[in-house]
């Protein structure tokens, strides 16, 4: 069996074409005065998924997400949760619940109160209040801080407090604006699977904002890719970085080598592409349907591209140059390869043995060499 | 940079703390003066204290002036408070920026100025001048102060704990009295004790917009030092001094506790 990827996934409900979607944006526009922050944008959200946005710095997610919790309201489209229109419902009527980027904890409760907080406005019984409290405390692993104050915590226990506190209520939906952006680079990657196990646990659908791409990919069952108030493509993990659709999405999620080319031939499934000086690329599985001569790239990860003194004598695809820069970074070893026509080639290759049979140094002619189906023709 | 003390330095702080504090030392000492003349010293006594509290005029004051600050503070406090969040909060109202700038024009408007205008008003629509022209003209005044203050604090608000609040659940007046108020409650109280102060303080003001029977402290004291300087004015006006001074320390000690407090729990929340 073969899957895009090394995951095999088991919840898949966007290929199922009966499931009912749980959030819909549905051309969906929000204005700033002239300035266009969310572009006529549609998606769709499943329940019990893990969705994330991810964007540069100013692409909207934010807006995106408080439009969801209710802080906005879209200029133009309608937001859809469970079948119904969303539109003019306040924010504190709405099921969804947001952890802020900021954390934004009230300065004058403490860390119970603050989680109490949204238990008390439904008006649930006191000692029911105490146990949810009790348990989610439990769960964030700050039993010995329920007195304190937040300024007497540090960054990494507030962050906790903030999310007890938007799960608390149980809500149907959970959004999260750059949960970890605060912390610092190993309590995040432990806090990242803590979320994963937390979303199992309650069953929860969530909405996270990042603009770390490793982390949209660690956590993610799919992930919408934003620029400028636009998706780009939404996908799962495997997906995005294997088979993006565009260059912009190529380009923003891991490294790559773009190709200018034009489509020679194109067939069922295979690709033929020529280069400006000539050289000739096969493609299989990998191409964007575009109609012969036309001008594409093809779009090829360093990973996927072996380098090597001699030419492989079984490879369909194979380019000469020389090496002109060598990173050894201990677990790989990155190749800069300028090939004879002028283009510089990046390629990674993993240190699986401690011993190289053809070592290659600076300047040492060499080829590049990868499998059709490698790599993708982007036509956009 | 030179730390050493030079001679210029020293003379000018000198002189600077004399001029500042000379008088009130010597009002402070003057109203022990045994003596009924107040520039010649007589001997040690108290006995200025003990007429003051029996100088029933003084004492009608004193009561006056403590409840039009009571009642003018606590008022101005509640409309300045609401005039700050108006001007935070509706950025978009139209003439938004000529209410913005006529909020600060009483800080500066000459006193004589404001207590005309006032007069006149209170004239106008025929009002009985007395205790309530007093209050209404000092919450008039003191409300542009409570609000510059409170605006202060506002600016720096973070709206996200609002937004927060109703994203829990909480419809937008319990989220401003559960959330809102108690955030900005420290600046509020500064608010209302500056109102407080300037009410109690406030001679020019009062004097234009009283009328018979509701003289305030200040009032009578200057009627009566118009009529020569007593020992007795002295004992009043130091017992004033008194007050202020315990107030400010009170004040400063708290402040000063509570950031130690702070610094204490944010060092041991670091420890974690
Ligand atoms: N209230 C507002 N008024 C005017 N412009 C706004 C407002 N809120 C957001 N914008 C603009 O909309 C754009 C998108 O903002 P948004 O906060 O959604 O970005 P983001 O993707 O969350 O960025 P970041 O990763 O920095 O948080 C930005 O260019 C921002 O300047
Ligand atoms: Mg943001």
């Amino acid at each position: 069996m073969k899957s895009l990827g090394s995951i095999r996934r088991d919840f898949t409900p966007w290929k199922d074409p009966n499931a009912k979607p749980y959030i819909q944006f549905d051309k969906v526009t929000k204005k700033f005065g002239d300035f266009t922050a969310v572009n006529n944008l549609s998606l769709t959200i499943f329940e019990r998924e893990f969705f994330a946005l991810l964007g540069a710095s100013g692409c909207g997610k934010s807006t995106l997400l408080r439009m969801l919790a209710g802080f906005e309201e879209p200029t133009a489209g309608r937001i859809l949760l469970d079948g119904q229109d969303l539109r003019g419902i306040p924010p504190y009527r709405r099921p969804v619940n947001m952890m802020f980027q900021s954390y934004a904890l009230f300065p004058h409760m403490t860390v119970e109160n603050n989680i109490a907080f949204g238990l008390r406005q439904e008006g649930m019984p006191k000692p029911d209040i105490q146990k949810r409290v009790a348990e989610m405390l439990k769960l964030v692993k700050l039993e010995q801080f329920a007195k304190r104050k937040p300024h007497q915590l540090s960054g990494g226990q507030r962050q906790r407090v903030a999310l007890a506190r938007s799960v608390a209520k149980r809500p149907k939906v959970l959004l999260l604006d750059e949960p970890l952006g605060a912390l610092d680079k190993k309590l995040r990657e432990e806090t990242q699977f803590e979320l994963m196990d937390l979303q199992q646990e309650l069953g929860l659908t969530f909405v996270v904002v990042t603009h770390d791409q490793e982390e949209a990919m660690t956590m993610a069952d799919r992930i919408a890719i934003m620029d400028k108030g636009e998706v780009m493509q939404v996908a799962t993990p495997p997906e995005v970085y294997e088979a993006p659709t565009s260059r912009f999405v190529a380009h923003f999620v891991g490294n790559v080598n773009m190709f200018e080319g034009k489509i020679a031939e194109q067939s069922a499934n295979t690709t033929r592409i020529t280069g400006p000086s000539g050289a000739q690329i096969v493609v299989e599985n990998g191409g964007a349907a575009a109609r012969a001569d036309a001008n594409i790239v093809f779009a090829i990860r360093p990973e996927k591209i072996r380098v090597s003194s001699k030419k492989p004598v079984d490879a369909v695809n194979a380019l000469e140059g020389e090496v002109y820069d060598i990173a050894y970074l201990g677990d790989m070893t990155v190749y800069h390869v300028r090939l004879d026509d002028g283009q510089i080639v990046r390629a990674s290759a993993l240190n699986a043995a401690r011993v190289t049979e053809d070592p290659l140094t600076w300047n040492d002619r060499a080829w590049v060499s990868f499998r059709p189906d490698a790599g993708v023709v982007l036509a956009r | 940079m030179n730390t050493t003390w030079s001679r210029f330095n020293i003379t000018s702080i000198t002189l600077g703390f004399a001029f500042l504090y000379l008088p009130i030392v010597l009002l402070v000492v003057f109203s022990f003066n045994e003596s009924k003349l107040v520039t010649v010293w007589g001997g040690f006594s108290t006995k200025w204290y003990v007429s003051l509290f029996h100088n029933q005029g003084l004492m009608d004051a004193a009561w006056v002036t403590i409840r039009v600050g009571l009642i003018s503070a606590t008022v101005a406090t509640v409309l300045g408070t609401m005039g700050a969040l108006a001007l935070t909060r509706y950025t978009r109202f139209r003439g938004r920026v000529l209410f913005s700038g006529m909020i600060f024009a009483p800080l500066v408007m000459p006193d004589v100025i404001t207590g005309l205008s006032l007069l006149l008003l209170f004239v106008a629509i025929g009002m009985d001048r007395g205790m309530t022209t007093v209050i209404l003209a000092h919450i008039t005044f003191t409300m542009c102060f409570v609000a510059v203050v409170v605006q202060s604090r506002l600016v720096s608000f973070d709206r996200s704990l609002e937004e927060a609040a109703m994203d829990l659940g909480a419809p937008p007046v319990k989220t401003f009295f559960q959330i809102t108020l108690p955030v900005i409650l420290p600046a509020i109280v500064s608010g209302w004790m500056l109102a407080f102060t300037l009410s109690l303080d406030d001679l020019v003001i009062a004097s234009f917009a009283s009328g018979p029977g509701a003289t305030t402290l200040p009032m009578k004291i200057y009627s009566q030092v118009r009529l020569g300087v007593t020992p007795e004015i002295n004992a009043a006006c130091t017992l004033l001094i008194a007050i202020v001074t315990i107030g400010v320390i009170i004040a400063s000690v708290a402040n000063k506790r509570r950031e130690v407090q702070r610094q204490l729990d944010e060092r041991a929340a670091q420890r974690g």
